[in-house]
C-alpha cells in the first residue's frame, strides 16, 4: 500500500511536470502548426537561469522562477522574430524539423559554453525541501508543490482560453486563420504572444520540474521525444488532452520503472507506436484537414 | 445507352450543414454536360464526392452498373474516372514531360519498374510527345512545371487528364484564371476530346458553357434544381432567378 | 476544327549509361585521392563511406518521397548488428555478411515504412522517432545478443573473395567499401530515374494529384522504405565489418539527426547531394569536433539554421543550376 501510494505521487508529479512543459508546445502546434523541437531547449534555458539566480545571485526560489521565465522569454524573442515567423503554418514539416533541431543544437552549445557542461542543481527553499504531513502519511513537499503548480497552470490556461478576449481571438485564429484576419485580428501579434506564453510555460516547467527532470547539458535532446509524445498522444492544442496524456505517460513510465526497469523504454515506445498509429490525431485531438 | 456514371440520391453534410442534398444524375457515353450554379452551391464538393475525396453521408455512385461508392480514389481512377483541379495541382518540381509520362505509365501499369528508364521509354515517349504537341506544349516538354505561366499549367492539367484515357472526365473550371487570349486553346482541347467519353464541366464562364455543353445541370444550395439543354436553361425562370440573372444582365449591358 | 501545327519533341541527346559511367568514375577518382593522399586516414574514410550509405538511404525516403524522419539510424543499426552478430556466430565471408546486412535492413525498412508512411506531419515524425528509439532500446537491453552498452565486439571477418585480408591500415576495408559504394550508387542512379523513382518524386510533390492519376501511395512508400532499408543495411554491415565493433551510437537519435543534417547540407533529392553532404560534414566534424563537442554542436546548429534560411535546397543546388546553364549554352551554340 505504501509503495502504491508513493508510486502514484511520483507518477502524478512527473506527469504534471510533463504537462507544464508540454502544454506550451501543444498550444504552439495547435495554433501555429509548428513542430517546435527546440521547446525543451527553452525549458533548459529556464533551468540554467534559475540555477544561476539562486546559486550565484542568492535570490529566493520564487524570484528565481520569475527571473527564469522572464529571462527565457527575452532570450527567445530574437528566435521568434528572425526564425520562427518564417515557419508558422508552413506545410512542410521537414523545414520545421530542420530549423528547430538547428536551434536546439545551437542553444545546447551556447548554454554549455556559458554555464559549463555539468549538472545544474536548483536548490529548493526550506519550505519545499522537507516532507509534508498530510494527516495519514508523509509526502515530499516538493512533489505536492509540483502537482499544485500543474493544477494551477491547467486552470489558469483554461480560464485564459475560455473566458478572456485573448482566448476568443486565439480560438478564432486556430479555427480560421483567414477569417481571423478578416475580423481584424492581428494574427502575428496573437502568434507572438502565444509564442511567449508557450516558452514561458516551458521555462516554468523546466525550473519547478528540475528535481524530476534534472537540468543537464543534453536536457533538450533527452526529453525532446517525451514532450513530442505528450503532444502527439494528447492531440495538438488540447489542454485536456495534454493533461491526460501527461498523467498517462507519467503513470506508465513510473510504474514501468518500478515493475520492469529492464524494459522501461521498450514498453514506453511500443505503446507510443500503438497509440499514435491508432489515433494519429491524438486521443483528444481534432484532425486539421 | 449505358450509364458511364450515375449518382443516386447523394447527400453530404458537414457538422449539420447540408452541402449536397439528394443529387441524382446520369452521364452516358458522349455526354457533354456543364454543371453550373452560384458560388457556394457545392459544385466542387460534388466533384470531390464523385472522385471519392470525401464520402457521401447518403446515396450511391455507379459506373457502368457497378457501385463505386466505397472505392478509394485510385481505384476509381483505374476505372476511368478522371478529374482536373480548379486550382492546378501538378507535380511542380518535375518537367512537363514527366508529369504527363507519369499518368501514362500509371495507366500502363509500368510504374512498378525499378531500373528501366522512365519518361524516355519509347512507348511512353511517343504518347506524351503527341499529347503535348496537340496542346501546343511540345516546346515546353523539358521545362519544370513551376517555371510555366498559369495558362500553360491549366493545359498540362488537361494533358494529364487525357493521358489517363478517361471514360468520365470531370473538368473543374478548366478556364479559370486563364488569360483571355489563351482560353480558346482550352476549348479547342476540350472539343477534341474523344467523342465516346462523358465530360462533366464545372464552369462560370457562360460563353464557354454554351459553346461546349449539350446539357446543363444547375446546382443551387446543394440541390440540382434544373436539367436541360442550354437554351432551356436560359429560358427557365427559376434558374434565371437563382443564378443567371446577373449573367443575363451582364449580357444586356455589353 | 482549326489546324494545329504539330511540332514533335526533339529527342534528348544522351549517351546510354553516360550518367552511370560519370558517377562511377567520379567516385573512383575521389576514392583514389583519399587512398593515395591520406593513407593514414583510411579508417576514417571507410567510416565515412559507411555513413554515406545511410545518408543515401535517407535521401531515398526524405529527398525523393518527402518523409520527415528522425529515426533513420534504425535501418543502419539493424544492418550493422545483424552482420556483426552473424560474424560473431560464424559467418565470416564479407560478401555473405553484406547480404545479411541487406536482408536485415530490408526487413527493418519494410516494418518502419509500414508504420511511418501511414500518416504525414506530426504523427509521422513521432512514429519515426519512436521506431528509432524502440530499436535503440532493444539494442541496449538484449545485451546477450548485442553486447548492450559495451557494444558488440569481436567481429573478425574473413578474407574478401578469399584473397584480401582486412589489414590494420584499413586498406582492404576502404577499397572494399569503395567498390560496394560504386556499385550501389550506379544502381541507385538508375533506380531514381526509373518509373518507380519518378512516381515517388511525384508523390512528394503532391500526393493528392498522385492519387488522382490512380496511384496507391502507401504501398509505394513502404516499398521505397524497403529499398532504403537495404541501402542503409549495406552501410551498417560495411561499418561492422571494417571497424570490428557495433556500438549503441549506430542506432542513436543523434545519429539520425546528424545524417539528416548531412543530407540537407548537401541537398535532399539528389544522390550527389547526399554524398557531398556526407563528405563535407564528416570531414568538418573530424577536424572540429575533436576540439570541443559543444562548439561543434553550436556550429552544427548554426549551420542548419543558415541552410534552412538561405539554401533550403542544399549546397548542390547552385552547382546544378550552374551546370544546367552551362549545358543550355552548349546546346545553343
Amino acid at each position: 500500500m505504501r509503495t502504491i501510494f508513493s508510486i502514484m505521487t511520483d507518477a502524478v508529479a512527473y506527469g504534471m511536470v510533463l504537462f507544464i512543459i508540454s502544454i506550451g508546445l501543444s498550444i504552439m502546434m495547435g495554433l501555429m502548426r509548428v513542430v517546435n523541437l527546440a521547446h525543451g531547449a527553452f525549458a533548459m534555458i529556464g533551468g540554467y537561469l534559475a540555477s544561476y539566480a539562486i546559486r550565484d545571485l542568492h535570490v529566493h526560489y520564487s524570484v528565481a522562477i520569475l527571473m527564469a521565465v522572464i529571462g527565457t522569454i527575452i532570450v527567445s524573442i530574437p528566435f521568434e522574430i528572425l526564425l520562427y515567423r518564417r515557419i508558422y503554418r508552413k506545410s512542410d514539416p521537414l523545414i520545421q524539423v530542420l530549423m528547430t533541431i538547428g536551434i536546439t543544437f545551437f542553444i545546447i552549445g551556447i548554454v554549455n559554453f556559458i554555464f559549463g557542461p555539468s549538472l545544474k542543481s536548483i536548490p529548493l527553499p526550506q519550505t519545499l525541501s522537507g516532507p509534508l504531513d498530510i494527516g495519514f502519511r508523509m509526502l515530499p513537499t516538493h512533489r505536492i508543490f509540483v502537482i499544485a503548480c500543474g493544477v494551477v497552470t491547467a486552470l489558469a490556461l483554461w480560464l485564459l482560453i475560455e473566458k478572456t478576449e485573448f482566448g476568443i481571438k486565439l480560438r478564432a485564429s486556430v479555427d480560421h486563420s483567414g477569417m481571423a484576419d478578416a475580423l481584424g485580428i492581428r494574427t502575428e501579434i496573437i502568434y507572438a504572444v502565444t509564442f511567449a506564453l508557450a516558452i514561458g510555460l516551458g521555462a516554468f516547467g523546466g525550473v519547478v520540474g528540475a528535481e524530476i527532470l534534472p537540468i543537464e547539458p543534453f536536457y533538450a535532446l533527452r526529453y525532446m521525444v517525451t514532450f513530442l509524445v505528450v503532444v502527439s498522444v494528447g492531440g495538438a492544442g488540447s489542454i485536456l488532452g495534454a493533461l491526460s496524456a501527461s498523467l498517462l505517460l507519467g503513470l506508465a513510465d513510473t510504474t514501468g520503472k518500478y515493475l520492469a526497469p529492464e524494459f522501461g523504454d521498450f514498453f514506453f515506445y511500443l505503446s507510443v507506436i500503438v497509440i499514435v498509429f491508432l489515433f494519429p490525431h491524438g486521443l483528444f485531438g481534432r484532425s486539421h484537414a | 445507352m449505358t450509364n458511364l456514371l450515375e449518382a443516386r440520391g447523394v447527400s453530404c453534410s458537414f457538422g449539420g450543414l447540408h452541402v449536397t442534398r439528394d443529387v441524382n444524375f446520369k452521364l452516358t457515353a458522349g455526354d457533354r454536360v456543364a454543371l453550373i450554379g452560384p458560388n457556394g452551391a457545392g459544385k466542387t464538393t460534388l466533384v470531390n464526392l464523385i472522385t471519392g475525396d470525401i464520402a457521401p453521408s447518403e446515396g450511391q455512385f455507379f459506373m457502368g452498373g457497378d457501385e463505386i461508392t466505397g472505392l478509394s480514389i485510385p481505384d476509381r481512377v483505374r476505372r476511368g474516372l478522371v478529374r482536373t483541379f480548379q486550382t492546378t495541382r501538378l507535380f511542380a518540381n518535375l518537367t512537363v514531360a514527366d508529369n504527363v509520362a507519369l499518368a501514362i505509365m500509371q495507366r500502363k501499369r509500368i510504374t512498378r519498374r525499378f531500373f528501366s528508364s522512365s519518361t524516355e521509354l519509347p512507348e511512353v515517349r511517343a504518347e506524351w510527345s503527341e499529347i503535348l504537341s496537340h496542346l501546343g506544349l511540345a516546346k515546353l516538354a523539358y521545362r519544370k512545371v513551376v517555371e510555366l505561366a498559369y495558362g500553360q499549367q491549366r493545359l498540362i492539367e488537361l494533358a494529364i487528364g487525357l493521358a489517363l484515357h478517361p471514360k468520365v472526365l470531370l473538368l473543374d473550371e478548366p478556364a479559370a484564371g486563364v488569360p483571355h487570349d489563351e482560353a480558346p486553346k482550352i476549348l479547342e482541347a476540350i472539343n477534341r476530346l474523344p467523342s465516346d467519353i462523358a465530360v462533366l464541366m464545372i464552369e462560370h464562364d457562360m460563353d464557354l458553357v454554351f459553346k461546349f455543353a449539350r446539357r446543363v445541370l444547375v446546382l443551387a444550395a446543394g440541390r440540382l434544381i434544373f436539367e436541360g439543354s442550354p437554351d432551356e436553361v436560359t429560358a427557365d425562370h427559376e434558374v434565371r432567378r437563382a443564378y443567371l440573372g446577373s449573367y443575363a444582365d451582364a449580357r444586356r449591358a455589353t | 476544327m482549326s489546324e494545329i501545327v504539330v511540332t514533335h519533341v526533339p529527342h534528348k541527346r544522351s549517351i546510354p549509361f553516360g550518367q552511370e559511367a560519370v558517377g562511377a568514375l567520379s567516385i573512383i577518382a575521389l576514392g583514389a585521392i583519399g587512398y593515395f593522399l591520406y593513407p593514414d586516414d583510411l579508417a576514417f574514410l571507410t567510416r565515412l563511406i559507411g555513413i554515406a550509405f545511410l545518408v543515401l538511404s535517407l535521401d531515398l525516403v526524405t529527398g525523393y518521397c518527402g518523409v520527415a524522419t528522425l529515426g533513420h539510424a534504425a535501418q543502419f543499426g539493424v544492418g550493422a548488428y545483424a552482420a556483426g552478430i552473424a560474424c560473431v556466430r560464424g559467418i565470416t565471408d564479407p560478401v555473405a555478411l553484406l547480404a545479411v546486412g541487406v536482408f536485415a535492413g530490408t526487413i527493418m525498412g519494410l516494418i518502419s515504412g509500414a508504420l511511418i508512411t501511414r500518416f504525414r506531419g506530426l504523427p509521422q515524425l513521432v512514429l519515426s522517432i519512436a521506431v528509432g528509439q524502440l530499436v535503440a532500446a532493444l539494442a541496449n537491453k538484449l545485451s546477450w545478443l548485442t553486447g548492450g552498452s559495451d557494444g558488440l565486439s569481436g567481429i573478425t571477418p574473413g578474407k574478401v573473395f578469399g584473397i584480401f585480408n582486412f589489414d590494420m591500415y584499413s586498406r582492404t576495408a576502404f577499397l572494399f567499401s569503395l567498390g560496394v559504394l560504386v556499385i550501389v550508387f550506379v544502381l541507385l542512379q538508375r533506380f531514381v530515374r526509373s518509373p518507380f523513382g519518378l512516381m515517388c518524386r511525384g508523390i512528394k510533390d503532391d500526393d493528392l494529384r498522385a492519387r488522382m492519376i490512380g496511384v496507391s501511395i502507401y504501398p509505394r512508400l513502404v516499398v521505397m522504405y524497403g529499398v532504403a532499408g537495404a541501402v542503409a543495411g549495406i552501410g551498417g554491415a560495411l561499418t561492422a565489418i571494417s571497424t570490428g565493433v557495433v556500438g549503441l551510437d549506430s542506432v542513436s537519435f543523434e545519429r539520425s539527426a546528424e545524417v539528416l543534417v548531412m543530407l540537407v547540407l548537401g541537398g535532399a533529392g539528389h544522390l550527389w547531394g547526399a554524398l557531398a553532404g556526407t563528405v563535407i560534414f564528416m570531414i568538418f566534424e573530424h577536424i572540429v569536433a575533436a576540439a570541443n563537442p559543444f562548439h561543434w554542436m553550436t556550429l552544427v546548429g548554426l549551420l542548419l539554421i543558415l541552410i534552412v534560411v538561405f539554401a533550403p535546397r542544399g549546397l548542390i543546388e547552385p552547382v546544378l543550376s550552374l551546370a544546367s546553364r552551362f549545358k543550355r549554352k552548349g546546346e545553343a551554340a
